[in-house]
């Protein structure tokens, strides 16, 4: 099996080739028969992709330590669900994964992009041909996961016990649907710039596309968020860490591109904007995989340091960066500019949202690589953490979240501020009516607390406002609002949900960061503590064993006003044997949107531990936020104006309307 | 308004923007960069007490105190010089003696580091790649270490 798997990943490279080569020359001599090679081998491309995976997983899930990638990443002892999850958690492995919906989504294009003009349908699967050509080939060059041991192995290395955790069946996935979903909208540029055209159908196209892929992104992000909080035990949920850097620009910058492909979709102007923000935010994603892959930082996420695969992809990133850039440069101006419009409207609120967030995500660039730079330059060593991103990011991010509420009540061409003021005043009053109740009422509130929840709730009100308005609270009858509330467009909500989203995330970091308590004491079994309100027994320390661990289990009783328990919290310290590691699993206690959160230190001699508690208000708003913008995503997606394959049914039902019922 | 003076408008707000966010990003770089030291490096490079620096060495054999509550003290060294650091936390998991790690926090007056956060990478086989680095240029590095 291990053999087909990687017969299956030398083929689909050499498949990779030919959707590469023969049609792009299709298009080129508007060769129908050769442009419809592309959409065959892509499918046949991601088979093979999948079926290589599936071996590779299979040689996990039956512990074969032959290959070497097995045993160097897993354990006969582990439980299945992590023996399975340990084939992307490597190096090899989530390669493999990166290809996989790399060429997953070339099929989808290959399988849905019937409707495409024949040329662009080609040149889209040539050039994610190319992306996946460079990948197989450093996949198969430098990294590859099927070379086998002689004399083979008894037992494995283990699997990195922080990565044996359900986050890791969930983040690496959804986080590379995002990564490599850009892909798509790459290749839909560079196509446009082959044939230099562009015209509504191609931002039609790609929109769907890059929700598709944001809103895995969106989701990948705040999994990795959750997995880090929980998992590592700082009760930390963003570090400002160069490899979440390295996720969060194309998230940034992919955002951009969402609203950019608005304006151009609806009023077909900066098209040449939108185009060069796809080739950016992807260009984005290959400096993630390229600043987590080279081992050029160190990283829970830097599986290996093998230098030649850091020059491998630092090539990559060259040629397809450069590339792209560079045919931007001869192409561009051959495309035709779009509408007009006046700088107060929908367009213009939208190009302001773009100014900031490509800013913005230059900020963290220079963050992300500055030290970097300097020390290949200089040799010293800097680091830059959150009080660099505080200082640069969060003046950048703070305009666009006061105007967020008002891009969506302006009008297309031409808009009216002061309308727009008028019917957000209920808003308004909300926000500030929290940021007094705030600044007043509650101890201990800054005054970057009170603007904090301020701006959080204004964002929510804002974008109920937008729902209300728009179903006609006030002004119709309430059948009526209720008929147009329920006849909006999906997009509408959509907009309104990840607008929302936003709202509850920033009201989940303010509230975790402003209100949040923390105590660090050691502890005897039958000691009593309290934090923010709640009183917290220590019931002791219990050793018990798991499959391929052992722990010392800290119980914690949570004492009611009654003074008898109502709720149970555990924190372990787990040693896993075979790594010779010990990790602190977290114990955390969701109460409403709240969290009281647990982490053991070291036993002491007398029996006391070293207990560090957290008591995080509304933290759960921070991921729940991140749902919501996701859920925001998948309403758009179901806007029926937007789905790919919408023009091509309604052709069907004027053809043939006899046949429906 | 003109495409021209649209287009001219657009270039002159980014403009304006980028002017905005690198005078920023410089003024932060500046500010609030943390630089990385070993203990011999603070002898020729002056620290001032209350600037925040990134500390890194290796754990001093047998220095590791622990005081009142989750106070913890103990001495990074890079062998030819150590410094004793304060922390009050939870020392990372992989916290021992003779593991490289790194501090970060700043120099109280008395000379004591006071740390408000200590890492110690998540995986046994690799060192902090500065400490390795600085262990390297240092001539103490033995290559055994590393696996």
């Amino acid at each position: 099996m291990v053999e087909i798997g990687h017969f299956a990943l030398v083929l689909a490279f050499a498949l990779s080739l030919v959707q590469t080569i023969v049609p792009l020359f299709g298009a080129r001599l508007n060769n129908q028969r050769l442009m419809a090679v592309g959409g065959p081998v892509a499918v046949t491309g991601f088979a093979l992709t999948a079926l290589s995976f599936v071996a590779l997983a299979g040689a996990y899930a039956n512990s074969d330590f032959s290959v070497a990638n097995v045993w160097e990443n897993s354990h006969s002892l582990q439980p299945l669900i992590y023996k399975i999850t340990g084939t992307w958690g490597n190096h090899e492995g989530s390669m493999l994964l990166w290809v996989l919906i790399l060429t997953f989504f070339g099929a989808l294009v290959a399988a849905f992009g019937s409707n495409l003009p024949a040329t662009l349908r080609a040149n889209v699967l040539a050039v994610q041909g190319t992306i996946g050509a460079a990948f197989f080939l450093f996949i198969l060059a430098t990294s590859n996961p099927f070379i086998r041991l002689n004399p083979a192995p008894i037992e494995g290395r283990d699997l990195n016990p922080v990565l044996q955790d359900l986050g890791l069946a969930i983040h690496p996935p959804l986080l590379y649907l995002g990564y490599v979903g850009f892909s798509i909208c790459f290749s839909f540029s560079v196509a446009a710039l082959i044939e230099g055209r562009i015209d509504a159908s191609w931002a039609r196209w790609v929109r769907p596309w890059t929700l598709v892929a944001w809103m895995f992104l969106t989701g990948g992000i705040a999994m990795g968020s959750y997995w880090a909080y929980y998992e590592l035990g700082w009760g930390g949920f963003w570090f400002w860490d160069p490899v979440e850097n390295a996720s969060f620009m194309p998230w940034l910058a992919g955002t951009a591109l969402l609203h950019s492909a608005i304006v151009m979709e609806k009023r077909s102007a900066l098209k040449i904007w939108t185009l060069l923000l796809a080739i950016l935010t992807f260009s984005l994603s290959l400096l993630g995989t390229f600043l987590v892959r080279s081992g050029v930082l160190t990283s829970v996420h830097a599986f290996a340091t093998d230098p030649t695969r850091g020059v491998f992809i630092l090539c990559i990133l060259t040629l397809f960066i450069g590339g792209s850039l560079a045919l931007f440069a001869l192409r561009a101006s051959r495309l035709t500019a779009g509408g007009l419009f006046h700088p107060i409207s929908r367009e213009g609120a939208l190009v302001l949202n773009n100014l900031f967030l490509t800013t913005a995500t230059a900020t963290v660039l220079v963050g992300t690589l500055y030290p970097l730079a300097l020390e290949a330059l200089t040799g010293d060593k800097i680091s830059v953490g959150a009080p660099f991103f505080d200082l640069t990011f969060g003046p950048l991010m703070l305009p666009l979240l006061v105007l967020v509420p008002f891009g969506p009540l302006l009008a297309w061409k031409r808009g009216d501020v002061i309308a727009a003021s008028q019917r957000l005043m209920a808003a308004f009053a909300l926000a500030l009516a929290a940021m007094l109740v705030t600044g007043l009422f509650i101890d201990g509130a800054s005054v970057f607390a009170a603007l904090g929840i301020g701006l959080a709730v204004w964002l929510v009100t804002g974008a109920l406002t937008d729902l209300a308005i728009k179903s006609g609270v006030g002004s119709v009858a309430p059948a009526v609002m209720v008929r147009r509330f329920a006849g909006l467009p999906r997009s509408v909500f959509g907009t309104a949900l990840a607008h929302l989203g936003l709202g509850l995330t920033l009201l989940g970091i303010v509230a975790t960061l402003s209100f949040g308590t923390e105590k660090i004491l050691t502890m005897r079994a039958g000691e009593t503590v309290e934090l923010s309100g709640h009183t917290l027994r220590f019931v002791g320390l219990y050793p018990a064993q798991g499959p391929n661990y052992s722990e010392d289990r800290g119980r914690f009783d949570l004492i009611g006003v009654s003074g008898s328990p109502v709720g149970e919290i555990s924190s372990a310290k787990r040693f896993y044997p075979v790594r010779q590691m010990t990790t602190t699993e977290s114990g955390i206690k969701t109460l409403g949107l709240s969290q009281l959160y647990i982490s053991l230190g070291d036993e002491g001699k007398d029996g006391s531990v070293v207990v560090r508690l957290w008591w995080k208000p509304l933290v759960a708003l921070i991921w729940g936020g991140g749902l919501t913008m996701m859920a925001g995503a998948a309403m758009s997606l179901m806007d029926r104006r937007l789905r790919v394959g919408a023009p091509s049914r309604r052709r069907k039902q004027a053809v043939a309307p006899a046949g429906l019922p | 308004m003109t495409r021209k003076q649209k287009r001219l408008s657009v270039i002159l707000g980014g403009l304006a923007f980028l002017a905005a966010a690198t005078g920023l990003t410089f003024y932060a770089l500046g500010q609030k960069a943390s630089y990385f030291y070993m203990p011999a490096d603070l002898t020729t490079a002056s620290v001032q007490p209350g600037q925040r620096i990134r500390l890194g060495g290796l754990v001093e054999k047998g220095t590791i105190q622990r005081g009142q509550g989750a106070t913890v003290a103990f001495s990074v060294t890079d062998t030819h010089k150590s410094v004793k650091v304060t922390y009050t936390g939870i020392l990372p998991d992989l916290f021992r003696e003779e593991q490289g790690v790194i501090t970060e926090g700043t120099f109280g007056p008395d000379g004591v580091f006071v740390a408000d956060s200590v890492l110690a990478k998540h995986d046994e086989r690799y060192m902090p790649k500065e400490v390795a680095d600085g262990l390297k240029a240092k001539g103490v590095w033995q290559e055994s270490k590393s696996e």
